[in-house]
């Protein structure tokens, strides 16, 4: 079943009717030839995609990043590279389904993919956790990225999770930890990063893999320190003030990459990266490509340089002087 | 002997005169009885329930590389007692016994061969020579490979199946432990791949050492991994064990190897990981899986007696 969100109801009307009329001219002859009028229904569609898709609020941009026919990484590894062997768990006893990892191949060079995972029907959600990992994900990844320094293979990885998972078990085996070492440990990996914000960049849970040299971001994804609810509840004290939540804490590409916290903005179809798949595979691609070329033409210490810096100039403040 | 039998025995008609347990074999997993025939063409694999059996380290090494690319090395390198070992017979007479059945001298075959379009260093345990175990011998011809390995940039490929240390060369088998180990840090200094493969059973020291030291570790389904043995284990807490316990699946989900990957499909991972590994373009399969498939078995009139267990 196809889901279908507020703000695209009004075009989900119109491409019925277009269907419509594509069925019936192709029924009845004695309907005449409407071709003009589907080719006008047609552009008045484009053009409605457009002006929905370039006006929505932080709210409505949130709705579609969680949207759940939205493509998570499994499907972007499946358009996008080749030859993809999944690799499994942190050897600490950990397996960590909530992120896929593994080595592939996009068209010559070899990659190391890894990225949350969030499920697509409901026993794979389960399984997944939601994309929520667990220390042993991030482990899973950090013991996998160092083997991708050791054989100096470049590290690309998709963000896509609400957050970390916050639960008993994660805690006793040190969220915290995992999270602030994969930082720590992504800040002086001597390869070659290129980071995906692919739907839901959820806080600390994202930016475990989210350290690179080039941070792209989804044209309608979003980027946050904490989600709208969890925002509108703590500091509005009612979680259904999401849409000013969402609104005040800026998390679209647009406004992050006017923040200068990303580096790219990548197009998704019109639509949404949730109506095609594989075209919104295509997209990012390109755009994969064009940046692993880009960073690789650096030496591997001018790039841990400018990683360093792109971080360490992060903040907005004055010194009072 | 009645003249008949001899005349059956001169005509070589004897021969053809196979016992059921010859011709038939009984999966103990599903308890299926199939042709042995097609058992041994479907390599060892159960062809109803896909039960994995072990092979020997001929076969291993037949299924895993280019044919007649196999160069053994020190393959006349054989145990000495030096602890005079005795238990219920002596090392050395233990050793003696088994030197002289069809398999090879030591619980390991090293050598230099070629998978694919790569070169690789393989070390292949024999289960049959004293359950795989490993002494002084195997210890030293998986040191050599892996030296070979620096030495040539060759990627090191493991294929495990062992009970664990030999207890017949005491501590010194337990060094074999320490002795590898610090080789295979040498060996990822150099930055060359090892892959480490598991099979069915990998336990005690060599699980404890080389085999999960991998830079990538793969399982064959069903395989049976861990430090302690079952039996152990359970004698030891004096509880029954969970069904699946150490088995290759249990130790994906607990996050101890990459991945399970069935005896047929093993070779072109091993080939695909090593493109990838080397930034080579991967090569796409020339033989097409069909080939892989067990051929129909012609049934012979005499073999089609019911089977007997």
């Amino acid at each position: 079943m196809v889901q279908i969100l507020d703000f695209e109801k009004e075009i989900f009307a119109l491409e019925n009717q277009i269907r419509e009329l594509v069925s019936l001219s192709n029924m009845y002859d004695s309907v005449g030839d409407i071709t003009h009028e589907i080719a006008k229904l047609t552009k008045k569609l484009r053009r409605m995609k457009h002006d929905v898709f370039s006006n929505l609020n932080g709210w409505e941009m949130t709705l579609v990043a969680r949207h759940p026919d939205r493509p998570y990484t499994l499907d972007y590894i499946k358009y996008i590279f080749t030859d993809f062997f999944e690799l499994n768990g942190d050897r600490h006893g950990g397996f960590g389904p909530s992120i896929v990892a593994g080595l592939a191949k996009l068209d010559q060079q070899t990659v190391m993919v890894i990225g949350h995972q969030k499920g697509r029907d409901t026993a794979e959600k389960i399984r997944r956790n939601f994309g929520m990992s667990q220390p042993a994900g991030y482990r899973k990844s950090l013991r996998l990225m160092k083997m991708a320094e050791k054989f100096q293979i470049p590290v690309i990885t998709f963000i896509d999770t609400p957050g970390a998972y916050p639960g008993v078990n994660a805690e006793e085996k040190g969220q915290s930890e995992a999270i602030a070492r994969n930082m720590y440990e992504m800040a002086g990996l001597r390869v070659p990063i290129i980071v995906t914000v692919a739907g839901e960049g959820g806080s600390g849970g994202a930016l475990a893999i989210g350290v690179g040299d080039r941070i792209l971001m989804l044209q309608h994804s979003i980027y946050s320190v904490i989600s709208p609810e969890g925002c509108a509840s703590i500091l509005w004290g009612d979680n259904k003030k999401v849409a000013q939540a969402a609104r005040a804490l800026c998390l679209t590409s647009k406004e992050l990459w006017k923040l200068n916290m990303i580096d790219e903005v990548v197009r998704e179809p019109l639509g949404g990266a949730h109506r095609d798949h594989k075209r919104s595979a295509r997209l990012l691609k390109k755009a994969l490509k064009s940046n692993l070329k880009r960073v690789m033409s650096n030496s591997i210490d001018e790039l841990i340089a400018k990683r360093y810096e792109k971080f360490r100039s992060m903040g907005e403040f004055t010194d009072g002087d | 002997m009645s003249w008949l039998d001899k005349l059956k025995d001169k005509s070589g008609i004897r021969k053809k005169l196979h016992k059921p347990e010859e011709i038939w074999f009984q999966c103990k997993n599903c308890a299926e009885v199939v042709y042995y025939a097609e058992f041994e063409d479907n390599l060892n694999i159960c062809p109803r329930c896909d039960h994995h059996y072990r092979i020997n380290a001929r076969e291993r090494i037949s299924l895993l590389t280019e044919p007649d690319s196999f160069v053994e090395h020190n393959s006349n390198m054989i145990s000495t007692d030096p602890l005079k070992f005795k238990d219920t017979k002596r090392y050395k007479d233990r050793i003696r016994q088994v030197t002289k059945k069809d398999i090879p001298h030591e619980a390991i075959v090293t050598g230099t061969a070629r998978l694919g379009q790569h070169t690789i260093e393989l070390c292949v345990f024999e289960f049959e020579f004293m359950g795989g175990s490993m002494g002084s011998v195997v210890g030293e011809k998986i040191t050599r490979s892996i030296e070979l390995a620096m030495r040539n940039n060759n990627p090191l490929i493991i294929v495990n199946c062992s009970g664990g240390a030999r207890m017949q060369e005491g501590i010194l088998s337990l060094m074999q432990m320490a002795k590898t180990s610090a080789a295979l840090r040498k060996l990822a200094e150099k930055r060359i791949p090892y892959i480490s493969i598991l099979t069915d059973p990998t336990t005690g020291g060599v699980s404890a050492s080389f085999a999960m030291l991998g830079d990538i570790i793969l399982a064959e389904p069903g395989a049976l991994v861990g430090f302690a043995g079952p039996r152990v284990i359970e004698q030891t807490i004096k509880q029954k064990l969970p069904e699946g316990f150490q088995r290759a699946e249990f130790l994906v989900e607990h996050g101890l190897i990459d991945n399970i990957v069935h005896r047929k499909k093993l070779k072109s991972t091993l080939d695909k990981l090593i493109c990838l590994f080397k930034n080579l373009p991967t090569a796409r399969p020339a033989v097409p899986e069909s080939v892989l498939t067990p051929k129909k078995i012609q049934l012979r009139a005499e073999d089609l007696a019911p089977p007997r267990f």
